[in-house]
């Protein structure tokens, strides 16, 4: 192995070097001067992009001794969560700082899951995938917990913890009956050998289960939902928030490695389960949703929902139906971002602006926050002439094409569904009187940044095609 | 019956004789030092499988330090078992009927049917001085070095979650920094302030300062 073949791996190698830098910077350098880890975590963003955009490969290659893959699909993904990170910074810092949670470790455990993310995406291993995802996972625990005086953050990391580490025994023992069968644990090897076929099909179809339901929990489909709720609403919003999106990104990557490039030739065998996380997440995730108060716990539901929209795509198997999909994540991380960033704007010292009451006059109080605000609920909803429409139907499309018009029907049955509780937070905006009437007191650089999130969700609904485009090339340079 | 297998029927039924013990002994310590002899038997059991390296360092890192620190937490915790304990008749009917069904599931899946030796072969044995000490050295650092560097990041990450998690500055703690005090100077000490006079001192009285 040369020097060269490390190459494909910079941003990788970039953001570690950076993180443990940062580590020891803050560290030295003290509470005074926290600015500095900020910086520093921004720059590391912008230099790993950068490094990305160097290399941009037009086709796979695998280094690392078939560890790892520098594919179209992994850079384009990569680019998404650097960006959608560094939205996180941006919007948790004063919220971070009003609750003493403005702490060295915020940055270099945000940086750590990034790069456990980065490593979920560019794996083409069992053994990467596994280790990208217990990296994302255990600085995400710590990240729920940090906030040490509150019991529920407490119980929340508990909880977080405790079925996470299940979901992942799950995932194991399912890679490893896989790996029993094919005797394989990189992806080429393992889709090699079952498109040869195999006689042990029954321990094959056993492990396939338990990685659906490893990856259900992971993604917090039903019936593997219940621990969403609860760590949504017991972490600080600005753990939330980057729990809520930008893992979802990477966990795109991770079901359509598995199942899309390791396990394609098995696709009957996992659509079947697919249909059913899809179906119950879409129906729980929206009428659960419309029974609570607490806007976090609300938008709790509303990802389960979503993530079963998004395995709606996956399950198509197509390479329509993955574009589509990663489509869907990538404007779900958008919308996600500016719900909870949203949230802790209206925040401050000791008052979370997280029930639903906290939105009511928002118009004005604010009136340009509001129409934010509204441009967000109406793309999580799906109306036009915002992206989150064009997001549902190119999944709806990729359904339809493989012939499940029921499945399609039920899908939008259940976002008018959902489109309820969307727009009741705009109804009470827009037609009730405020309770709150503190001015609502935002610093311009994240006054700016949700602008530009709200204005991107417009602005992608009535131009998606570019987006598209990117979708589609990386999905069919990558398969 | 070869010797080999002998040695493996003796070691087995002494793993599950110490499995069953952890689980049902009465006293933690006792339960503490089963586990001991369930790694050091399945440490055996390795050896037979020719992974030498493994089975030694199942010997030293569990036995030899994951075990005793295991030993000292039981110890000095107080654990009231009878707390424990509450409930478990309530509970073992389910939890019985599901271990019965995921055993019965599992013996299905994994038996000899789907993955004995008939279907999967016997590995070729090494030469006697086959290391594998070095084979896993050399896998590790070349092959395999980008997962071997990840699983060293996750353990960073588990120190800084730790330190993170656990390391406060008490408010009431009496604690005192050294280097603190070397460095304290005279007026860090003493403040000498001047104030006017608001009060005439009376004067014959021997009180007031």
């Amino acid at each position: 192995m040369s020097l060269t073949s490390f190459v494909p791996a910079l941003p990788e190698i970039f953001v570690l070097t950076m993180v443990s830098l940062i580590l020891l910077i803050d560290a030295a350098v003290g509470e005074k001067r926290r600015y500095i880890a900020y910086g520093l975590s921004l720059l590391t963003l912008i230099g790993a992009a950068l490094l990305t955009l160097r290399d941009f490969s037009s086709m796979p290659v695998l280094a690392l001794g078939g560890l790892f893959i520098d594919d179209p699909l992994s850079d384009v993904l990569k680019l998404f969560l650097y960006l959608a990170t560094a939205a996180v910074l941006v919007y948790a810092r004063d919220y971070l700082r009003q609750r003493g949670l403005y702490r060295g470790e915020f940055f270099v455990l945000a940086l750590f899951a990034l790069l456990g993310m980065m490593v979920m995406v560019s794996a083409s291993h069992f053994l990467t995938l596994y280790l990208g995802l217990e990296l994302l996972a255990l600085s995400l625990y710590a990240m729920v917990a940090l906030q040490r005086d509150s019991s529920v953050a407490t119980e929340a990391a508990m909880k977080y913890f405790v079925l996470g580490a299940l979901a992942s025994g799950m995932l194991l023992y399912g890679m490893s009956m896989v790996y029993g069968v094919t005797g394989s644990l990189s992806l080429g090897g393992v889709a090699q050998n079952l498109a040869d076929g195999t006689d042990l099909r029954i321990p094959l179809v056993f492990g396939i289960v338990f990685i659906v339901a490893g990856l259900a929990f992971k993604l917090g489909a039903v019936p593997f939902h219940m621990w969403v709720p609860d760590v949504y609403h017991g972490a600080p919003t600005a753990m939330t928030l980057f729990i809520g999106s930008v893992p979802k990104i990477a966990a795109f990557a991770f079901v359509v490695r598995i199942l899309g490039q390791g396990l394609e030739s098995q696709v009957t065998e996992w659509r079947d389960m697919l249909v059913i996380l899809a179906v119950l997440s879409m129906a729980l995730g929206n009428f659960a949703a419309i029974a609570q108060s607490n806007l976090k716990r609300m938008f709790a539901y509303s990802t389960i929902s979503h993530m079963g929209f998004m395995l709606l795509g996956i399950l198509a198997g197509s390479q329509n139906g993955y574009s589509g999909a990663m489509f869907y994540v990538i404007v779900y991380a958008l919308m996600t971002l500016g719900g909870f960033g949203m949230i802790l704007l209206l925040s401050r010292a000791g008052f979370e602006a997280d029930r639903l009451e906290d939105f009511k006059g928002l118009n004005r109080r604010n009136p340009w926050l509001a129409f934010v605000m509204l441009l967000l609920m109406f793309s999580m909803a799906g109306i036009p002439p915002t992206v989150g429409f064009y997001a549902k139907l190119s999944v709806l499309q990729a359904v339809v094409e493989i012939g499940y018009v029921w499945l399609a029907v039920a899908a939008v049955v259940f976002s008018l569904v959902g489109a309820f509780y969307y727009l009741r937070i705009v109804k009470l905006m827009y037609f009730e009187a405020p309770a709150d009437t503190e001015p609502v007191a935002v610093a311009p650089d994240t006054r700016l940044l949700m602008s530009a999130n709200g204005l991107a969700v417009l602005a992608l609904g009535i131009l998606p095609q570019p987006l598209m485009a990117v979708c589609v090339h990386a999905i069919g340079a990558s398969f | 019956m070869t010797y080999t297998t002998a040695i493996f029927y003796f070691f087995a039924a002494i793993l599950v004789f110490a499995g069953l013990r952890v689980i049902t002994s009465r006293n933690p310590v006792h339960a503490a030092l089963h586990l001991v002899l369930a790694f050091f038997t399945a440490a055996a059991l390795w050896m037979l499988l020719e992974a030498e390296f493994l089975a030694i360092v199942l010997v030293l890192v569990y036995v030899g330090a994951v075990m005793v620190l295991f030993l000292f937490v039981v110890m000095m915790l107080d654990i009231n078992l009878d707390r424990l304990r509450e409930g478990f008749w309530d509970y073992l009917p389910l939890a019985g009927f599901v271990a019965v069904l995921l055993m019965i599931e599992m013996i299905l899946i994994l038996g000899g049917r789907h993955f004995g030796l008939e279907i999967m072969g016997t590995p070729a044995p090494h030469p006697a001085d086959y290391s594998n000490t070095r084979e896993l050295g050399r896998l590790l650092y070349t092959d395999y070095v980008y997962a071997f560097e990840l699983a060293a990041v996750i353990l960073l990450v588990a120190i800084v979650a730790a330190i993170a998690l656990t390391m406060r500055r008490r408010k009431d703690s009496k604690y005192i920094d050294p280097a603190e005090q070397v460095r304290v100077k005279r007026n860090d000490r003493l403040r000498i302030v001047k104030m006017p006079a608001v009060k005439k001192p009376e004067t014959g009285k021997g009180e007031g300062a």
